[in-house]
């Protein structure tokens, strides 16, 4: 193909779809390096510590778009201490030098100053899209930056960042010549926002597609904005308490009715029973709908609304749906492709809400369903290996059973089997989360069948090293893997270090690897980052120079062609 | 949901507050009533209230709920389990955002008709219905609790607990499971009972 003029070459290029794709091309030939660098729209960097930013940059220089993560899934748990980094600010100083061009970034578990957002928003003049997902370290002054400087925002999406909120003032900040947003999304704000401000910036931006309020909006704004803005596609209400009188609530009614796209609900803060008939006009058309964050709505009036929704494709609720209500969604949702089923008491000591038999009525009802997390209180191998031969289209599968290490509770065996079978059928498996009593079997089983996963979560299981050898030596695409308090040691660790060269990181907390393993894994293998975490408290006699038969209570490894990261606190060791 | 230290704690600073502003303001009763009545427990909703408790403090068996632990569990050293049920760092693996989410500001003002100053109790200390009503107990000391009410026997009053819901109702304490009732109080109010005659009765499902 040497003889192709490289524009040609660049075309061709443009049809690949995927990184990956484009990742193969670009180690084919210093021709096509160079043409597939060029033209490289948009990266994504799985691990910010992987590669150092101004190589990112000097590479792909053309760069609009920018995807980049920070710290391991764990954190999400608290089993991170918070600074132990994934800083935002090299990215975007480097990008701010480097990829003037650039119009969209998207970060997830970082975190993100104020100063990095007013550089951001000064430095791109192109600026298009902001998505910050479980960051933390900002606040609405560095929103109020990039409302004031990005004079084409399209898309300001925040998801359940932890963001200080120093006042309403930022929503003002966008200026009157700002027409440009499709996607507004602040529902993890705490505080309160200008109502007035918010109503003329929606009524003034007429491709606004999606609006996420927060907790703070009150009933009446909405209404007020669903009457401004009836093309809305996905809305996320404020918190929907209606006080008794009837005028606000018909007035609701009437401007939801107008809202014809509409095809995706979630907010429901504070959401009481009273309240959810608004919203059974648009109820047919939904193909999204998250409950996730309303206890209030339980049991009758939970099921009476999804009786309604049978185009539902993505479904969010809180385990108060009981069983029953999960028959109900067998029998209506026969589009589902998604469920998530959230705990409504986090600590697991309330009554059960939902056992095998809701997951078993799901799995029969709806034929296209391909991704699930399912927090329940039980779980029976009989009902796991009924859901495998239901549902054998399964790309995602999560399930987290609330007492760590329960077995089935009929038979009181471990539900290795029913993992098992899951594995076994579900052949395009690429993330699954075990929980339940394990043993090393299970493994053995994923390691045997679970061809295509990517991303596995284990925590409280398996019997010896046996278990996470048999994952390491059988899952050829594994990229993530992440285990907590399982009895996985050295042995284990160090039976196949190239390994980790292939996945994007390994975590492992409270198991059985020490010291003087870790430091065996780092000497043999260069290009990964070995860190071990400590977080000593008081009572800690741990010294400076701890033995090497210490255990290690948190290690964190990847891949990298940084080498070890020079702004790691002094609880963490890269070895 | 609180463990007995936590019950015993919110107890205690309940008094603290009482002694720091009662006496002088005269609270309804002044003297302490000698023995509450803790023993009681023939009460409509004491069910209700044993239903929704769970579990309290800690359990040492792996397998909780489960009858005798099979040998096969204790034999094969199968995981990591916690040795008590007591809170795991980071379990269930729900994100601190939705915690803090879920967890919505479960304080509520409390008011006894006739009293010139209202309290303040924070409703997710409580395990139930049960413990509310001793808290209230001590925190209005001429109380005792009688059959789902608090009866000053100085005055031979008696108050029916009830409630502001969500949705600006007046509702009855006790008829719905104890969960509901956290996530959808919005203020108490002691109500005497000669002036109860318009409670919401129990809806029906």
């Amino acid at each position: 193909m040497t003889y192709f003029p490289e524009e040609v070459v660049e075309r061709i290029f443009d049809f690949l779809a995927t990184h990956r794709d484009r990742n193969a091309v670009s180690t084919v030939c210093k021709t096509w390096y160079r043409v597939e660098r060029l033209s490289r729209r948009s990266v994504f960097v799985g691990n910010c510590y992987a590669v150092r930013p101004e190589r990112v940059v000097a590479r792909y220089p053309r760069l609009r778009s920018l995807t980049v993560k920070g710290k391991p899934h764990f954190a999400d748990f608290n089993l991170v201490p918070h600074d132990w980094g994934g800083f935002a600010l090299p990215w975007i100083e480097a990008a701010a030098r480097g990829c003037p061009g650039l119009e969209e970034l998207r970060l997830k578990r970082m975190i993100v100053f104020d100063e990095s957002l007013e550089l951001l928003a000064r430095s791109f003049p192109n600026f298009k899209v902001l998505v910050l997902i479980s960051c933390e370290g900002f606040s609405t002054d560095g929103l109020a930056a990039i409302a004031t400087y990005c004079r084409v925002l399209r898309e300001l999406d925040l998801q359940e960042n932890e963001m200080e909120d120093r006042g309403p003032q930022w929503l003002s900040c966008f200026p009157d010549s700002c027409t440009s947003l499709v996607s507004l999304n602040f529902a993890c704000l705490k505080g309160e926002v200008n109502a007035v401000s918010l109503e003329r910036l929606v009524a003034r931006c007429p491709n606004l597609r999606t609006l996420r309020l927060n907790r703070a909006v009150s009933v009446d704004t909405l209404s007020k904005i669903l009457a401004r803005a009836p093309h809305l596609v996905d809305l996320g209400t404020g918190s929907f308490t209606i006080d008794h009188r009837a005028e606000a609530y018909h007035k609701l009614i009437n401007n939801f009715i107008k809202c014809k796209s509409l095809r995706s609900l979630s907010g429901f803060w504070d959401a009481t029973p009273r309240c959810l008939p608004a919203v059974y006009p648009i109820c047919g058309n939904l193909t999204g709908l998250n409950l996730s964050y309303a206890p209030a709505i339980q049991g009758a009036d939970l099921i009476k609304l999804i009786r309604q929704c049978s185009k539902l494709q993505r479904l969010w609720v809180l385990d108060c749906i009981g069983d029953k209500g999960l028959a109900v969604v067998a029998n209506t949702c026969k589009e589902l492709q998604e469920l998530r089923v959230f705990p409504s008491d986090v600590y697991g000591e309330g009554i059960a809400a939902v056992t095998e038999e809701g997951l078993v009525a799901v799995s029969s009802g709806c034929p296209k369903l391909i991704s699930l997390l399912y927090f329940c209180h039980q779980m029976t191998n009989a009902a796991l290996i009924t859901v495998a031969k239901n549902c054998p289209q399964f790309t995602r599968f999560r399930l987290c059973i609330l007492d760590p290490g329960k077995p089935d509770p009929v038979t009181n065996q471990p539900l290795d089997e029913g993992f098992g079978a899951i594995v076994q059928s579900c052949k395009d498996l690429r993330r699954l989360s075990l929980s339940g009593h394990l043993t090393d079997q299970v493994f053995l089983y994923i390691g045997m069948y679970a061809e295509r996963l990517e991303m596995l979560s284990i925590a409280f299981a398996g019997d010896s090293d046996k278990g996470m050898v048999y994952v390491l030596n059988g899952c050829k695409n594994l990229r993530k893997l992440e285990i907590r308090d399982s009895p996985f040691g050295d042995a284990a660790l160090l039976e196949d270090v190239g390994k980790y060269e292939t996945m994007r990181s390994l975590w492992m907390s409270s198991c059985d690897v020490t010291l003087g393993g870790c430091k065996t894994l780092a000497a043999k293998m260069p290009r990964l980052n070995v860190e071990v975490i400590n977080e000593m408290d008081e009572s800690d006699e741990l010294e400076e120079n701890p033995s090497d038969l210490h255990r290690v209570e948190k290690m964190y490894v990847y891949r990298t062609v940084a080498g070890p990261r020079n702004d790691a606190p002094d609880f963490v060791w890269t070895l | 949901m609180s463990t007995m230290s936590e019950m015993e704690r919110s107890s205690t600073e309940m008094e603290v507050g009482y002694e720091e502003t009662a006496l002088t303001l005269g609270l309804p009763g002044g003297s302490r009533a000698g023995g509450s009545d803790q023993q009681e427990r023939k009460h409509g909703f004491s069910e209700t209230a044993d239903l929704s408790h769970g579990s309290s403090g800690i359990e040492t068996r792996r397998g909780g709920d489960l009858g005798d632990e099979s040998p096969d569990c204790a034999a094969s050293g199968a995981g990591r389990p916690p040795a008590s049920k007591a809170r795991v760092v980071g379990w269930p693996p729900v994100r601190s955002y939705r915690k803090n989410a879920l967890r919505s500001c479960t304080y509520v003002k409390v008011a006894v008709d006739g009293a010139p100053y209202l309290r303040k109790v924070d409703l997710e200390t409580y395990s139930g219905y049960h413990q509310l009503l001793i808290a209230l107990q001590e925190m209005f000391s001429c109380f005792t609790i009688r059959d789902r009410r608090l009866v000053d026997l100085v005055k031979g009053t008696d108050y029916i607990p009830t409630y502001e819901d969500k949705d600006g109702d007046w509702m009855l304490v006790g008829d719905v499971p104890w969960k509901m009732f956290v996530a959808s109080c919005k203020r108490l109010r002691l109500m005497k009972s000669s002036e109860a005659v318009n409670i919401a009765p129990r809806a029906p499902q």
